[in-house]
């Protein structure tokens, strides 16, 4: 049933535009503008060695899209509950949890997909993926974990909420979140307070964990590290989702 | 051994957060194979009481059971063994009829083939096979409530739970829900029903439960309901001439009671039965009748003597019409 319903979740995003842009067309506008128009970042001092700004950038434009996912996730949630269909899943004799696992599984599958088409995206523009077709792997394996776990979170919000419009709301909070992160640039070349900011934001140690694969060699601290944050992340949306699920059960 | 209640109520209540109590305290029981319609104005409690009923909401005070389980403790028996059809059509827009349908199916656990199979049975039944691609956004209000219908019967539910299902419907459509409701109640169904509309409760019901402020005011059957409040009425307009001789020949036939604008009323305890005699006897003798009229206490009656107000809409006992509804065509292909 948790299968069924993340069908649905895929066939819905697919089905209404709005869903999509987000999840394809902003990261990959984004990913275009800033390559093209800050591509000698590359050469300032304190610059990991990189192929290119493009390939350094690859895995930003996957976490962006994942995060975005996430928050899409949450207003189909939202919507689910303003129209009333997730009542009718409710009163459906399936476990409650599944609810929220349905929509989950479906973030999940876009998130590979996504990663799938920056990747698809990466090659074409000559980006040499260093771990070669293993780091591909593992780069879907992460940004479909990462999806997961930025869904978890816009699910505990919708839930909280029930309000689509609070939900989009928090959408510029996503890049406010990741510009204060180390997916555009690396911490050492950040100023401050965003350094230290970007020191403790989770979302630096999952876009270096994707992003290792394609620009070095991956250890298995980095990996580590990024599994950690998605854990982390993860651990704070479902908690907050099995919560938020339980008082609106509750109190109606 | 006496049979199971469908649903067995004790003292059920509901307070929100703000110390509302949305529903006070609902003592009901209904048998299997009952249809019992809750009739009550907005705000009356109804839909409290049924997301309590169809363990959507926790109730705060009482008991309830379901098909013989508790809707607290044993709430996903009770989710097994209803079909939920809520005030809303609450379809997602962007799905087919058919994914919708077949969604529910396996929400309740059937196999993919059965699952199919039931679906297209039900979207024939309700007169969507030929809609069934089409995405429900494109749906009209009737067809919605069709659809929403069909998807709470797909695991063969023992008690379905209607949710003001015709608010808002057009005739025509209101009649083809109605005419599924009957069905499904021969076929062995239960089915509780909400509604503010007299005449679907009138005509649906088995029996009726009056809902005012979280209480229940009154229940019964409708026509037991209606002769708490009074017999029912003769008016009579006469043609020309004193009422002198009328009034002695309908007075054989009831007590007079009061009337308006120059009616002569006689409560006449056999209904209908009374029109043919009193008819002849005034033709015998030589009385010409410009009107003649039955006129039979109302469910709103029963509502006004119990609460004393009038329920909503009781004026015209149904919801509005709504004129150039693509749905008509759709009723065709459903016959």
């Amino acid at each position: 049933m948790v299968t069924a319903l993340g069908r649905r979740s895929v066939l819905q995003t697919f089905r209404r535009p709005q869903l999509v842009a987000p999840l394809l067309i902003f990261p990959t506008l984004l990913l275009a503008i800033q390559s093209a128009g800050a591509g000698r970042a590359v050469d300032l001092p304190g610059f990991p060695p990189v192929e290119s700004f493009f390939a350094f950038l690859l895995a930003a434009a996957m976490i962006q899209s994942a995060l975005f996912g996430g928050n899409a996730a949450g207003i189909a949630l939202a919507v689910d509950i303003e129209m009333g269909f997730t009542d009718r899943l409710l009163a459906a004799p399936i476990p409650r949890f599944a609810i929220v696992a349905g929509r989950l599984a479906g973030t999940a599958v876009l998130g590979s997909m996504t990663a799938v088409w920056f990747l698809i995206i990466g090659v074409i523009f000559g980006v040499t993926i260093v771990e070669g077709v293993a780091g591909a792997l593992l780069i879907i394996a992460l940004v479909t974990l990462s999806a997961l776990a930025f869904g978890s979170l816009g699910a505990a919000l919708a839930l909280r909420t029930g309000s689509a419009s609070v939900v989009q709301g928090t959408f510029p909070l996503a890049f406010v979140i990741l510009f204060l992160s180390t997916a555009f640039f690396p911490q050492d070349l950040l100023v401050e307070p965003a350094r230290t900011i970007a020191e403790f934001n989770p979302l630096s140690y999952i876009v270096d964990a994707v992003r290792e694969p394609v620009i070095s060699s991956l250890t298995f601290s980095d990996l580590l590290k990024g599994l950690a944050g998605i854990a982390l992340v993860a651990t704070c949306g479902v908690t907050l989702s099995a919560r938020a699920l339980e008082r609106r059960i509750r109190v109606g | 051994m006496a049979a199971v209640p469908a649903i067995e109520v004790d003292n059920l209540q509901r307070a929100f957060s703000d110390d509302v109590l949305a529903v006070a305290g609902v003592d009901l029981e209904v048998a299997a194979g009952e249809i019992y319609a809750f009739l009550g104005p907005n705000g009356a409690g109804k839909t409290t009481t049924v997301r309590m009923l169809t363990t959507l909401l926790r109730p705060t005070g009482g008991t309830a059971r379901v098909a013989g389980h508790d809707v607290v403790t044993e709430a996903a028996a009770v989710r097994s063994s209803i079909g939920v059809a809520l005030q809303e059509a609450a379809l997602d827009p962007l799905m087919t009829g058919a994914e919708l349908i077949r969604l529910q199916a396996t929400l309740h656990g059937l196999e993919r083939s059965e699952g199919r199979r039931r679906s297209e049975a039900l979207l024939e039944r309700v007169g969507l096979t030929k809609a069934a691609q089409r995405r429900v956004g494109t749906y009209s209000g009737g067809m919605k409530r069709r659809l929403d219908l069909a998807s709470a019967l797909v695991h063969e539910p023992q008690v379905l739970f209607l949710d003001e299902p015709t608010t808002g419907l057009d005739p025509v459509s209101r009649k083809s829900i109605w005419e599924e409701v009957v069905k499904l109640n021969d076929e062995g169904t239960t089915v509780f029903l909400t509604t503010q509309y007299l005449e679907e409760a009138d005509q649906l019901a088995d029996r009726v439960g009056i809902i005012s402020a979280g209480l229940i005011v009154a229940e019964g059957t409708p026509t037991s309901l209606k002769a708490e409040v009074g017999k029912p009425r003769l008016e009579l307009v006469l043609a020309e001439g004193e009422p002198t001789d009328c009034i002695a020949v309908l007075k054989h036939f009831g007590q007079r009671l009061p009337g308006k604008d120059g009616k002569l009323v006689i409560e006449v305890e056999s209904g209908a039965a009374a029109i043919a005699p009193v008819v002849i006897a005034l033709d015998e003798a030589g009385i010409a009748v410009e009107s003649l009229e039955l006129v039979e206490p109302t469910l709103d009656d029963v509502f006004v003597d119990k609460t004393g107000q009038h329920l909503e809409g009781a004026a015209d006992g149904g919801p509005d019409e709504e004129p150039g509804d693509p749905e008509h065509e759709l009723v065709q292909d459903h016959a």
